[in-house]
C-alpha cells in the first residue's frame, strides 16, 4: 500500500488539492482525508464505458480504438458544420488539441460555460470583475455572501477551505468573527448557517441588487418597503453589514446566472460590488461548476481570443454567443455532426437541442457512460483525469493546479484520442486535396 | 549541418562595436560562426542588418493578459486573420492571442520577449501561454515585492534569508528575475488602500523603500543576470518624478559583480510627471533624464504612448482602480493571496487630450534626453502605453525631428507649453536604434552572455534584415521597414520572409536557478512551510511549476555569494 498526498480533486471548481489517498495494486483503495463525499466517489471510481464502440443498426458495437478513430475522423471530415462541445471536465492539454481540431475542421467550438456561467462572462465583458483568489478571502474576509448558490451541497468544501468556516491570517478565529449572508429563493443547508438569510422571490435578483446598490450609494429613500420579497429593514441591515465589513466577498451561482435577467443580474451584482467599494474592500467571484470550466475558458481565450461560442468556419475566430453557442446551433438544426467530450448535453440541454443532437452523428469521448452515450454513434472510453491522467486545470478563481496521476489506466488519455483524430482528419484532407 | 550566409548587409551590432559596416554574417547549427562552407545564401545587399530584437518589458502571457482578452472581445475583433498553411488563427490588437504575439513580434525582427510580471501562484498559467507563443524565446519576471515572506525578512533585516526565498521563488516559478511593482501598495490594496515610498505598510511594518533596498541587496547576493526590475510607487500621479528620483537614490550604494545597472526602472514615462494635479500636469522628463545622465547605477525603459485605444494591465491594483475611476469604463481586478494583485481597464490615449498629449511627449523626450543609449530601452509597456506593434512608429519619431513636428502639430496645443519635445533637435541614428532595441536590452538582462542581442561568434543565429538602406531618412519608409522585415532569422532558420511568416519553430524559455547554502534554505523553508500550512489555498507540493510547462528550457545557474 502506498499513501499519496496532495492529491488534486477533479470534480468541482473548488479543485481541493490537499487530499490523501491509499493506493494498492494499481487501485485507489481509500480516500483518507481532504475530499468531500462527491469528490471521494469520483476518486474511488465507478462504472465506466468498457470499450470503444460504433453504433451499427441502432446498437453500439464494441470495436478497436483504431476503428473508432477512423470512423470519428470520417464523420468530422465529411461534416459541413461540425460542433465540438464540452471540454470542462478534462485538462487544458486536451483542450488545446480541441481548439486545434476545431481550427482544422472549421468547426464551432463551445464549452459548458455557455449553459452555465456564460452569462457571467457576458457581464464581465460589459463591466469587468473585481475579484481575488480564494486564499485572499480565507485570510481577509469577515463578510461572506453567497447569492443563488448552495455550497453546503454543491461545493461542499468551499466554506471550509476558502470562506466562512476557514481560518486565515486576519481571520484566525474562523466563523466566530465572520458574518454569513445567504440570498436564495428557498431555504437550503447553507442558509441554515446564515446570520442573515434573504429569501427572495424567484427571478427578482435584479431588483434586490438594485436596492442594495441604491442604499450603498446613500439613496435609501428610493427603496420601497419591500423589494422582491425582501423587507427594506433586512436590506438596510445587509447594507450596513457590507459597509461595516473590513473585507467582503460575494460568491454567486446558477441561481442568478440563469434566472430572470440572466447576464444583467450579474452586471448588477458586479455594480453592487462597485457600490460597496465606496465604503470598503469588496470582491465578487462566480462559483464555477466543473473542475476545469475556468480552464477551457482560459485556453479558448488565449488561443482564439474568445472564451466560448467560437465559430472557426472562416479560418479565424468569430465570437457570438446567442448565435453560436451549442444549444442555439442545435435548436436551429444547423450542425450536421458533433464531438462531445467531458460533458453530458444529453442530460443538460433543452429538449429541442437534444432532439437534433440525437439525429446527427455524435462522437463521444468520456470515461463514464451518461445520457449522451444513449445516442452517441462513436464512443471512446478514456482515462479519468486526476486519477489516471495528469494535466493542468484552473480553479474557479483561475489559479492553475496540475492534476496528479494516481494509478495507471488501460484507457488512453483525452489528449491522445484527440491528437489521433486530428492526425486522421489531416490525412483524409490531404488525400482529398490530391 | 545547417548553414546560412547573410551576404553584404550593412550590419549594426552595437555590443561588438559594429556601426553600420558592410559585412557577412555566418550561421551554423543556429549559432553565429566565423565562416561557412555550403551555406544557404541570403542576399542582404545594402540592407540594414541587426541582431534579433530583445524586448525588456512586455505583457504577453498569463492571468491578466488573458483576462484582458476575455473581457475585451471588441479588441479581439480588431486583429482577426485566418489561419494559413503556416500560421494559426490570429486575433486582437492591444491583447492579441498567443499566436499573433509570436508572428507580429517576429515580423518586426524581434526574437526574444520578457514577460514583465508573473504572479508566482499563477506562474503555471504564464508558462502555459508562453508555450503557445510561436517563434519567440521568452522569460518571465516573478513578482516578489508584496510577498509576505519578502516583507517579513525585510522587516527583520535577514538579507541572506531573503535571498534564499528569492532563490526558491525563481526555481518554483521558473522565473528569470526580481520584479517589483508598487511595493507595499499592492498588499495595502488587499484592504482597498495604497501607499507611497516612505509610508509604513501596516502589519508588516516595512516601507516600500526598505523593500526595494532589501530586494536590491538580495538580487546581487544571488548574482542574478538581471538587476531588480522596478515599477516605482505612485505610477501615473502628477508630481511623482520626485518619488522616482528618490527610488533611484535608494540603491545607489548597492554593489554588483556584474557589468550592469543595479536597478532597472520600467515604463518611466508614467513616473516622470510634474505638477500637482491634472490641471497643471507637466513633463519632468528632463529631471529624470538628468538623473540618469549623472548616475550609472540605474537604467530605464521609456513606456512610450501609442495614440489610440489600448488595454492597461498591471500588478499595481490601486493604480488601475484610479484609472477606472477617471474613465468609468470596465475594470477587472484580481488580488493574489500572500503575493500580489492585478488590475485591468481599457484606455484611450487621445491627441486631443492635454494630459495624454503631455504623456505622449514624455516617453519620446526621455529617449531623446538620456544621452547614453546604453541606459535606455524602447518599450511601450505593451499594452499599457500602447501595443508593441507601435514600436516602428516610435523608431521613426526618434529618427526624425520632422516626423515629431508633424505629429505634434496634430496634438493638443499644450505640447508647446508644458512639454519639452518641440525644443529637442536630437535624432537617433540606426546604431542607437539597435542599442535601445537589442544591445542595451540584452545587456541589461544579462542575456548578452547567453547569445542574445549581438552577432559575435557564438551568439544565437537570430538576425533581422530590414528592407531599407542605412541612408534612409523618410520617416514613413523607416516605419514600414521596421514593421515588416525583409527576413527574420531565428536560430539560423528563416521565420519571416518579405513580411510574411514562413516558419514557426518553438521558442525557448530562459530561467535562472540560484543555488544557496542548504542550511539557509532549510531555515527559510520553516517559515515558508508555515505560510502554506496556514495561509495559502494550495499546498506546498502543488505550487511549483512542473518541467512539463517548460518544454524548451534554457537554464542559467547562479551561486549565492557569501
Amino acid at each position: 500500500m502506498v499513501e499519496v498526498t496532495d492529491v488534486v480533486c477533479s470534480l468541482c471548481g473548488c479543485v481541493c488539492d490537499d487530499i490523501t489517498v491509499e493506493v494498492e495494486d494499481n487501485k485507489v483503495t481509500k480516500v483518507k482525508k481532504g475530499a468531500c463525499s462527491v469528490g471521494k466517489s469520483k476518486i474511488m471510481g465507478h462504472n465506466r464505458i468498457k470499450s470503444p464502440a460504433i453504433r451499427v443498426n441502432g446498437e453500439l458495437k464494441d470495436c478497436s480504438y483504431d476503428e473508432a478513430i477512423k470512423k470519428a475522423a470520417e464523420i468530422l471530415a465529411a461534416s459541413r458544420r461540425p460542433l465540438l462541445y464540452g471540454w470542462s471536465s478534462t485538462v487544458c492539454e486536451a483542450d488545446k488539441v480541441g481548439v486545434e481540431l476545431a481550427e482544422e475542421l472549421g468547426a464551432v467550438i463551445d464549452n459548458t460555460a455557455s449553459v452555465c456561467h456564460g452569462p457571467s462572462v457576458l457581464a464581465i465583458q460589459d463591466v469587468g470583475l473585481p475579484s481575488c483568489t480564494l486564499g485572499e478571502v480565507k485570510n481577509r474576509a469577515d463578510l461572506i455572501i453567497y447569492w443563488g448558490a448552495n455550497p453546503a451541497e454543491a461545493h461542499a468544501n468551499h466554506m471550509k477551505r476558502y470562506s466562512y468556516v476557514s481560518k486565515g491570517f486576519w481571520t484566525e478565529e474562523g466563523k466566530k468573527a465572520k458574518k454569513l449572508v445567504i440570498v436564495d429563493v428557498r431555504a437550503t443547508k447553507t442558509s441554515k448557517m446564515a446570520d442573515v438569510f434573504l429569501q427572495l422571490e424567484q427571478g427578482k435578483d435584479y431588483l434586490v441588487f438594485s436596492a442594495l446598490r441604491a442604499i450603498l450609494y446613500g439613496h435609501e429613500e428610493v427603496v420601497p418597503d419591500e423589494v422582491g420579497g425582501v423587507s427594506k429593514k433586512d436590506l438596510l441591515e445587509t447594507a450596513e453589514m457590507m459597509k461595516g465589513a473590513k473585507f467582503g466577498a460575494t460568491f454567486f451561482g446558477m441561481g442568478v446566472t440563469h434566472t430572470g435577467a440572466r447576464q444583467n443580474n450579474i452586471v448588477n451584482a458586479i455594480q453592487m460590488t462597485r457600490a460597496a467599494h465606496t465604503h470598503t474592500k469588496f470582491t465578487i467571484t462566480p462559483m464555477r461548476g466543473h473542475y476545469n470550466v475556468a480552464g477551457i475558458n482560459q485556453v479558448c481565450t488565449w488561443e482564439t481570443g474568445f472564451p466560448f461560442a467560437v465559430d472557426l468556419t472562416r479560418g479565424y475566430a468569430w465570437y457570438n454567443p446567442g448565435e453560436l453557442s451549442a444549444t442555439d446551433l442545435l435548436i436551429r438544426q444547423e450542425c450536421d455532426a458533433a464531438l462531445i467530450i467531458a460533458s453530458d448535453p444529453g442530460a443538460h440541454f433543452p429538449g429541442e437541442s437534444i432532439k437534433h443532437l440525437a439525429k446527427i452523428p455524435v462522437i463521444q469521448i468520456d470515461p463514464f457512460p451518461n445520457p449522451t452515450t444513449e445516442f452517441a454513434d462513436v464512443v471512446f472510453p478514456v482515462a479519468v483525469s486526476g486519477v489516471e491522467a495528469e494535466g493542468n486545470v484552473y480553479r474557479m478563481d483561475n489559479i492553475p493546479i496540475r492534476l496528479r496521476k494516481l494509478i495507471d489506466s488501460e484507457y488512453p488519455e483525452d489528449e491522445e484520442i484527440l491528437k489521433r483524430i486530428l492526425d486522421e482528419v489531416r490525412a483524409i484532407k490531404e488525400k482529398e486535396d490530391k | 549541418m545547417a548553414e546560412v550566409l547573410i551576404r553584404n548587409g550593412v550590419v549594426y551590432d552595437p555590443l561588438n562595436g559594429v556601426k553600420g559596416e558592410k559585412k557577412d554574417i555566418c550561421i551554423r547549427d543556429g549559432k553565429v560562426v566565423e565562416s561557412v562552407k555550403n551555406p544557404k545564401v541570403i542576399d542582404a545587399e545594402g540592407r540594414v542588418v541587426m541582431p534579433g530584437g530583445v524586448d525588456i518589458h512586455s505583457h504577453i502571457a498569463g492571468g491578466k493578459v488573458n483576462s484582458g482578452r476575455l473581457f475585451r472581445p471588441e479588441d479581439g475583433r480588431k486583429g482577426l486573420e485566418a489561419k494559413t498553411k503556416v500560421c494559426r488563427m490570429q486575433s486582437g490588437y492591444s491583447v492579441p492571442n498567443t499566436f499573433a504575439i509570436g508572428y507580429r513580434y517576429a515580423k518586426m525582427g524581434y526574437t526574444f520577449v520578457m514577460e514583465a510580471a508573473m504572479p508566482p501562484l499563477a506562474a503555471r498559467h504564464t508558462h502555459e501561454e508562453m508555450v503557445d507563443i510561436p517563434i519567440l524565446d521568452n522569460a518571465a519576471l516573478p513578482l516578489i515585492d508584496n510577498n509576505w515572506m519578502t516583507m517579513e525578512y525585510v522587516n527583520s533585516g535577514d538579507m541572506d534569508l531573503l535571498a534564499a526565498y528569492v532563490a526558491w521563488i525563481m526555481k518554483a516559478t521558473k522565473g528569470f528575475g526580481v520584479k517589483i511593482v508598487n511595493p507595499g501598495g499592492t498588499e495595502m490594496w488587499g484592504w482597498g488602500k495604497n501607499c507611497s515610498l516612505n509610508d509604513t505598510v501596516p502589519t508588516f511594518d516595512v516601507t516600500p523603500a526598505e523593500i526595494i533596498k532589501g530586494l536590491g541587496v538580495a538580487n546581487e547576493k544571488l548574482d542574478m543576470p538581471h538587476s531588480i526590475h522596478v515599477h516605482t510607487n505612485m505610477l501615473g500621479h502628477p508630481g511623482n518624478f520626485e518619488i522616482t528620483k528618490e527610488t533611484y537614490d535608494l540603491v545607489k550604494g548597492i554593489k554588483t559583480s556584474k557589468d550592469r545597472q543595479v536597478m532597472h526602472t520600467t515604463h518611466t514615462q508614467f513616473h516622470s510627471y510634474g505638477g500637482t494635479n491634472w490641471g497643471d500636469f507637466e513633463s519632468k522628463a528632463d529631471a529624470i533624464a538628468g538623473y540618469i545622465n549623472q548616475n550609472d547605477h540605474a537604467t530605464i525603459d521609456i513606456g512610450s504612448i501609442i495614440l489610440g485605444d489600448t488595454t492597461t494591465m498591471t500588478a499595481d491594483g490601486p493604480m488601475e482602480y484610479n484609472l477606472y475611476q477617471i474613465t468609468g469604463r470596465k475594470w477587472t481586478n484580481h488580488d493574489v493571496e500572500l503575493e500580489t494583485g492585478s488590475g485591468i481597464t481599457p484606455f484611450l490615449y487621445s491627441g486631443k487630450s492635454p494630459v495624454n498629449t503631455i504623456q505622449w511627449a514624455i516617453g519620446v523626450e526621455l529617449a531623446l534626453l538620456v544621452k547614453d543609449p546604453w541606459k535606455i530601452a524602447l518599450t511601450t509597456d505593451h499594452p499599457n502605453a500602447g501595443p508593441f506593434i507601435g514600436y516602428p512608429i516610435l523608431i521613426s519619431m526618434l529618427m526624425s525631428k520632422k516626423r515629431r513636428e508633424e505629429s505634434s502639430a496634430d496634438m493638443h496645443k499644450v505640447i508647446y507649453d508644458r512639454a519639452l519635445l518641440p525644443s529637442i533637435d536630437r535624432e537617433y541614428d540606426l546604431n542607437e536604434i539597435a542599442i535601445i532595441t537589442r544591445g542595451m536590452t540584452a545587456k541589461a538582462l544579462g542575456l548578452h552572455e547567453h547569445g542574445k542581442g549581438h552577432l559575435g561568434v557564438g551568439a544565437d543565429g537570430d538576425v533581422a534584415i530590414y528592407d531599407m538602406s542605412p541612408e534612409e531618412t523618410d520617416a514613413g519608409k523607416i516605419q514600414k521597414a521596421f514593421l515588416n522585415t525583409k527576413y527574420t532569422i531565428k536560430d539560423g532558420q528563416v521565420v519571416v520572409k518579405d513580411g510574411e511568416v514562413v516558419a514557426t519553430p518553438d521558442g525557448k524559455t530562459y530561467f535562472v536557478t540560484p543555488e544557496c547554502d542548504d542550511k539557509l534554505t532549510d531555515e527559510m523553508m520553516v517559515k515558508l512551510k508555515d505560510k502554506f500550512d496556514h495561509y495559502y489555498s494550495v499546498t506546498y507540493n502543488n505550487y511549483a511549476v512542473q518541467d512539463a510547462y517548460v518544454p524548451n528550457p534554457y537554464e542559467i545557474k547562479t551561486q549565492m555569494r557569501g
